[in-house]
């Protein structure tokens, strides 16, 4: 393993968090600024970059390979090293390091991006279930998640007034991003007032509809040190997935986020950022990767406060990486998911040195 | 830029029917709900599996042991729908359940028609409800009730259960599933720019600021430099064809009868030719470097759209030096 050349990130930027974007469903509006950002931040030239991966969805914008357009952003000549997933970018950032690590390139920049207000994204969601007997009953993401969360009430794991003091614990938090879409403060005591949006989930249980874009630059051991003055070196990258049935796993557990977790060593963080798009699977993942009441979960607010799809889980390991490169501390981890009911986890931790 | 109007948008509507075939799992298990029946299928561990597996979770085996259950159940979780979206079971509040079927092991996703949350808990027994027409798909269990609404003063039960006779014994194998989505798409700021002028009779254009390029329509970032463009440059109505081809093959919502011509028109000024039909001469006598002029519909059928101009048709110039176009093909 040590022939491989380790990767860190060196740059991170986002667009704000907006419940709703004037800006086309193909990303340019919003990417442009964020690669500016990005590379002013590192240094670093367009034409510099290595390569180029991106993660988007076709159904959020509903279109066929609506990645492509976005590519008008990168100025693609001369001509680029470039692939896209259809899944949140963390996964891009997965392939970016890969590509790094086998020395193909020395340098990555990942991005994502999603305007998940073109559509109705509780419907455009459900079309990721199961096609044969699950999704032509349109099951919306809120719903599911309720089911998700109840089990959780009634096995005794976690309860709505828990679930109200993590929306009230991101809300604060997001009072210092100003990218976050919402960030006025909330009593966690009158929530459990408010009514149910989805019983047993209410509004302050689930993310905010946001549209926005993200980017991060990943860089090889020699180039990261001349692109950022404290990198943030990623020490494990780990992704597993759990049964896409439903009703065939125990919803309140994500034993792929354990896994994960376990194998990316995350003994020791001090930051988590989590991609919990509900109160809930925040409560969740806490338990399955075993973090301890002194880890500081979601400082930038979180989802919950702002969660623009397929570049969510991005946004996560950008902010943790942030608190590495500004020294705020050493070890941190973030965290992204895809599929329904954190079917699928990624964890990347990262440590300054 | 000039103006700030917000950008154009418009409704999009996808539609389409999903037919998929099924493997021999799925098809056994479609059929017999056709026949009102549920059938698992029996996992390496002993477990039976409702919705079934046709993969073993824990071997990856294929699966085949068909195993008969109930249509009767235990609510494992549940949620409430307080305002049932577009295609969803049932169109009045109803929950959300996994629902252990009896002599299942896992749990079947589908809607509980109860009425109101409080009428809801978990461990409830529910039954299933039969669509008055079974076809052999998912949503041929129209949904749960509450086992203990059912029960009528005969002690049978009043709902929709049938025992008709099979009206066939083949097997289904392929199920259909309509997929209707909406959004709003939004040109972007520039398109919406080029799209007003369009409806005043002008080709609005812009041109990158590091190569000079000039874009029509205008895309808001060089796909070249990767920078904004932002001079707007206002483009004439006349160009050369770069390339071309004639159409011979009729399609669905074809406007012209075959033979014509689609070609590439690069208006003069532009550094990137627009697709238009060449219309006003055989299509045998387009050629490369043409030169064209554009043929405007009546003033008051303008829209925001290219289709202001119907075609464009020849104007008789000299053809244009091969090297004029040449960096554009």
């Amino acid at each position: 393993m040590s022939s491989f050349p380790e990767v860190a990130v060196v740059g991170f930027a986002q667009s704000p968090q907006v419940r709703e974007t004037t800006g086309t469903t193909n990303g340019v509006e919003m990417l442009v600024p964020v690669f500016q950002r990005v590379l002013a931040e590192t240094g670093l030239s367009r034409r510099e970059v290595g390569f180029w991966c991106s993660g988007s969805s076709d159904y959020l914008a509903g279109r066929a390979f609506s990645f492509v357009s976005a590519v008008d952003a990168i100025g693609a000549l001369p001509p680029i090293a470039e692939s896209h997933v259809e899944s949140d970018a963390a996964w891009a950032l997965y392939e970016a390091w890969v590509k790094i690590r086998t020395g193909e390139v020395d340098t990555a920049l990942v991005y994502g991006f999603g305007k998940s207000s073109a559509g109705d994204l509780r419907r455009v969601l459900a079309l990721q279930l199961d096609p044969y007997l699950v999704a032509p009953l349109w099951p919306d993401s809120v719903s599911i998640a309720a089911l998700q969360a109840r089990l959780g009430i009634d096995a005794g794991l976690w309860s709505e007034k828990e679930m109200a003091e993590v929306a009230a614990r991101s809300r604060a938090a997001a009072a210092t991003n100003p990218n976050a879409q919402l960030r006025d403060p909330v009593d966690p005591d009158t929530l459990l007032d408010t009514p149910y949006l989805a019983d047993p989930l209410r509004a302050h249980d689930c993310a905010p509809i946001t549209d926005g874009a993200a980017a991060i630059v990943l860089a090889a051991g020699h180039r990261a040190a001349e692109l950022c003055d404290r990198p943030a070196w990623i020490t494990g990258l780990e992704h597993r997935v759990d049964s896409p049935a439903l009703g065939a796993r125990d919803l309140s557990r994500a034993p792929s986020a354990g896994a994960a977790g376990a194998a990316a060593g995350i003994s020791g963080v001090q930051v988590a950022e989590l991609s919990a798009p509900f109160t809930s699977q925040e409560l969740l993942l806490r338990r399955e990767l075993g973090l301890s009441e002194d880890v500081v979960i979601n400082p930038s607010g979180g989802p919950l406060c702002g969660n623009p799809m397929f570049a969510g889980g991005l946004v996560r390991i950008g902010e943790a990486a942030s608190r590495v490169m500004s020294g705020e501390a050493g070890k941190v981890l973030g965290h992204a998911s895809n599929g329904p009911l954190l079917q699928q986890n990624l964890i990347c931790v990262m440590e300054g040195r | 830029m000039a103006g700030t109007e917000a950008p154009l948008s418009a409704p999009l509507e996808l539609g389409f029917d999903y037919t998929r075939s099924l493997g021999p799992v799925l098809s056994r298990f479609v059929t017999a709900l056709r026949d009102r029946r549920v059938e698992g299928v029996r996992g390496s561990d002993g477990r039976v599996h409702v919705p079934p597996a046709e993969y073993d979770p824990v071997t990856g085996q294929p699966l085949s042991e068909r195993v008969p259950v109930a249509d009767e159940g235990t609510v494992v979780t549940w949620s409430w729908q307080p305002t049932p979206l577009e295609g969803q079971p049932l169109e009045h509040p109803f929950a959300w359940a996994l629902v252990r079927l009896d002599g299942a092991d896992t749990a079947l996703l589908h809607a509980v028609d109860a009425g109101a949350p409080a009428h809801m808990r978990t461990g409830m027994r529910v039954r299933i409800r039969w669509a008055e027409q079974t076809v052999g798909h998912i949503t041929d269990i129209a949904c749960f009730e509450p086992v203990d609404n059912l029960v009528s003063g005969d002690g049978r039960y009043s709902d929709h259960r049938h025992s008709r006779p099979l009206t066939s014994q083949d097997p289904v194998t392929m199920i259909t599933t309509p997929v209707h989505l909406h959004y709003r798409h939004s040109a972007s700021l520039e398109e919406s720019r080029y799209l007003r002028g369009l409806a005043e009779g002008r080709l609005l254009g812009q041109r990158c600021p590091e190569c000079r390029k000039v874009y029509i329509p205008p895309r808001g970032a060089c796909p070249t430099d990767g920078v904004p463009t932002e001079e707007e440059v206002e483009l004439p109505d006349t160009g050369t064809v770069t390339t071309f081809c004639i159409v011979n093959v009729p399609f669905l919502g074809q406007r012209i009868t075959p033979p014509y011509v689609s070609a590439y028109v690069l208006l003069d000024g532009a550094d990137i030719p627009l697709m238009h039909l060449v219309l006003g001469c055989a299509a045998d006598e387009v050629r490369m470097g043409m030169r064209v002029k554009a043929q405007w519909r009546p003033r008051e059928e303008w829209g925001t759209t290219l289709g202001n101009i119907d075609h464009f048709r020849p104007t008789g110039e000299p053809d244009a030096e091969f090297e004029s176009y040449a960096g554009y093909l």
